[in-house]
């Protein structure tokens, strides 16, 4: 059994991952608003219910995470950083050529399962390796991380739909529920409402809950599998940009490029929550 | 030995081996019985297919996934590209129905650019056996490979004894010929030995090689070929743009060699849909007909074309 840590070691560790996105949001910037959307839910499931550390990287039988919402990896990166799986000076290195921190996840980064970036991808690969566990007879957990904007990529849907037919119940799928992609909400451009609905028709078991309330998080997870035989998906209601109120549930703050004040007024609104006035330019696409 | 009894076979010598197929199951009637949980029909999903085909390999399984050669090398390409080929996985891509196989089924089911697809996708292989007795010679390796690979699949019967000395690179050379050499892959080696057969009729001699393995291409024997022939012929079920014809140009220009090449290949257009003799006797692809093409060509070099000045 796996050794919790209590809810405030959580927020401080969470506090720290949001630091390291904040820092990783200039000189070229990266998904900011994405990646804060979801950092609670990994810090959550790394600390207290996935069996991944440093010393487990190459066992079969370690959980697996698999990022599908790949432009999320600050989140990501940030979380492998304060749990001592990646070494926190690469941070430093990111979008430099003498690393692998680019705006994607890769294989050549110690804790990265598969790397990913076109969406859509990776529920199909978690299940080949889910498969594969069920045939050994073992009991690893294999966690996926979905955006919901991602859900409009038909390949998920596919997905969604072989996961039930092979009753693989050791998925859980996760959406970071953070209510937009890219530059719209989603309720705007392709709803999704309802989507437990959407869900058990498909013969998933669904459990929503709030993805940033980690007293919560513990007590969804705490009964996955929800039931034998059945693919598990948590909706985790999420804020995109959650911890900056200057960039929260914006629809122009996906990817941020921040400049170097920007960034030290930011990593003080961290610990405030008051807003900090913002100059650097909305609406990057990449 | 059939490509079944040869899989379960190599199902039963090797754990790694895991069978999936996107509900194409005419060359496995008997084996999802025997083989079990090693068995997986997703239905009608190819990109799913392949994305839990490269999630068995992270696992160290060896996927052999099956499907229609259209929806397996298009459907799914970004993910065989993406998951099988940025991650260099063992995945085993078997496309059936590839070439003039799709007969009667139309455009939509014409695989005539697979070839040139995936041999674009750096680490993925392609193997394009002239029938299944050559086929089953070469699988053994092309499935011990640690490179994804993607596999003309064919049940056609063999004319021919096959050289059971396969290897990845190298092709087969059916015979010598001192005024023309074909170069052939996959179903049409049939028509290309006629063709040959024909033209030695005439009084002709066409040396016809199996090329077996595209990529990686045997090299050394296209060099040599190109080196010591007036004319070299490349025949194919695929489109002019990306299959042997190109092969041969890459390695014509890279090697800075001189060498008179005629194209036997579909030119910018779907073929005509019907069964397979039909469809080779419309498109100009039977024997006969790809000896008139040679015969033409043999008649340009013997009798040069006058040089006008101004």
């Amino acid at each position: 059994m796996k050794h919790k840590k209590a809810e405030a070691e959580l927020r401080q560790i969470a506090l720290k991952v949001r630091e390291h996105i904040i820092r990783m949001s200039t000189d070229g910037g990266c998904f900011t608003g994405a990646s804060l959307s979801c950092t609670d839910l990994l810090v959550f499931l790394y600390c207290n219910f996935l069996n991944i550390n440093e010393n487990n990287l190459n066992d079969p039988e370690r959980d697996y995470l698999f990022l599908s919402k790949g432009h999320d990896v600050p989140a990501l990166y940030g979380t492998l950083a304060e749990i001592g799986i990646l070494n926190k000076e690469r941070l430093n290195n990111h979008l430099k050529t003498n690393d692998f921190i680019y705006w994607h996840p890769n294989t050549k980064m110690p804790g990265i399962e598969f790397h990913s970036g076109s969406l859509g991808h990776l529920l199909s690969v978690s299940m080949g390796v889910a498969y594969d566990c069920k045939l050994k007879n073992q009991k690893n957990k294999i966690v996926v991380i979905l955006g919901d904007g991602e859900l409009n990529e038909g390949s998920v849907w596919e997905g969604i739909l072989v996961c039930s037919a092979l009753k693989l119940d050791n998925i859980i799928a996760v959406i970071d529920r953070n209510q937009f992609q890219a530059n719209c909400k989603t309720e705007e451009l392709i709803p999704l409402e309802s989507l437990e609905k959407k869900f058990e028709a498909f013969k998933w078991n669904v459990s929503s809950c709030n993805g940033h309330d980690f007293n919560y998080l513990d007590e969804t997870f705490s009964s996955v599998p929800f039931l034998s035989g059945r693919p598990s998906a948590v909706i985790a209601d999420t804020i995109r940009g959650k911890g900056l109120p200057s960039i929260e549930a914006r629809a122009d703050r996906w990817f941020c490029n921040f400049t170097h004040e920007e960034v030290d007024l930011l990593l003080k609104e961290l610990y405030t929550q008051e807003k900090t006035a913002l100059k650097s330019e909305t609406l990057i696409v990449r | 030995m059939n490509y079944e009894e040869f899989l379960l076979d190599l199902l039963g010598k090797d754990e790694r081996y895991v069978i999936l197929t996107a509900e194409n199951r005419a060359a496995m009637r008997n084996l999802p019985g025997k083989i079990k949980d090693r068995f997986i029909d997703v239905g009608i999903a190819e990109q799913t297919m392949v994305g839990i085909a490269a999630g068995l390999a992270l696992r160290g399984r060896i996927p052999i996934v099956h499907a229609l050669s259209t929806f397996l090398t298009m459907r799914a390409f970004e993910f065989i590209r993406t998951d099988v080929g940025i991650g260099n996985l063992p995945v085993k891509l078997m496309g059936a129905f590839s070439g003039f196989l799709s007969e009667a089924n139309g455009p939509t089911h014409q695989a005539v650019e697979d070839i040139s697809l995936m041999r674009g996708i750096p680490n993925v292989n392609v193997f394009s056996p002239s029938d299944e007795e050559d086929m089953i010679i070469g699988l053994p390796k092309v499935f011990a490979s640690p490179n994804p690979y993607y596999i003309r699949y064919t049940n056609l019967k063999s004319i021919l004894k096959h050289n059971e000395n396969f290897e990845i690179g190298k092709s087969e050379i059916i015979s010598d010929g001192t005024d023309v050499l074909i170069l052939v892959h996959g179903m049409l080696l049939k028509e290309a030995i006629e063709a040959s057969r024909i033209l030695s009729d005439s009084g002709r001699s066409a040396g016809v090689v199996n090329m077996r393995s595209l990529k990686p291409a045997d090299e050394n024997t296209l060099i040599n070929i190109c080196k010591n022939s007036n004319l070299v012929v490349t025949l194919e079920d695929h489109f002019l743009t990306g299959g042997l014809y190109s092969i041969l140009s890459e390695i014509i220009v890279k090697n800075r060699i001189s060498c008179r090449v005629l194209p036997v290949a579909l030119e910018n257009t779907w073929f005509k849909p019907a069964l397979l003799n039909d469809v080779l006797h419309y498109e100009k692809f039977d024997g006969r007909s790809i000896a008139e093409k040679i015969n033409l060509e043999l008649k340009k070099i013997q009798r040069p074309e006058p040089q006008y000045s101004i």
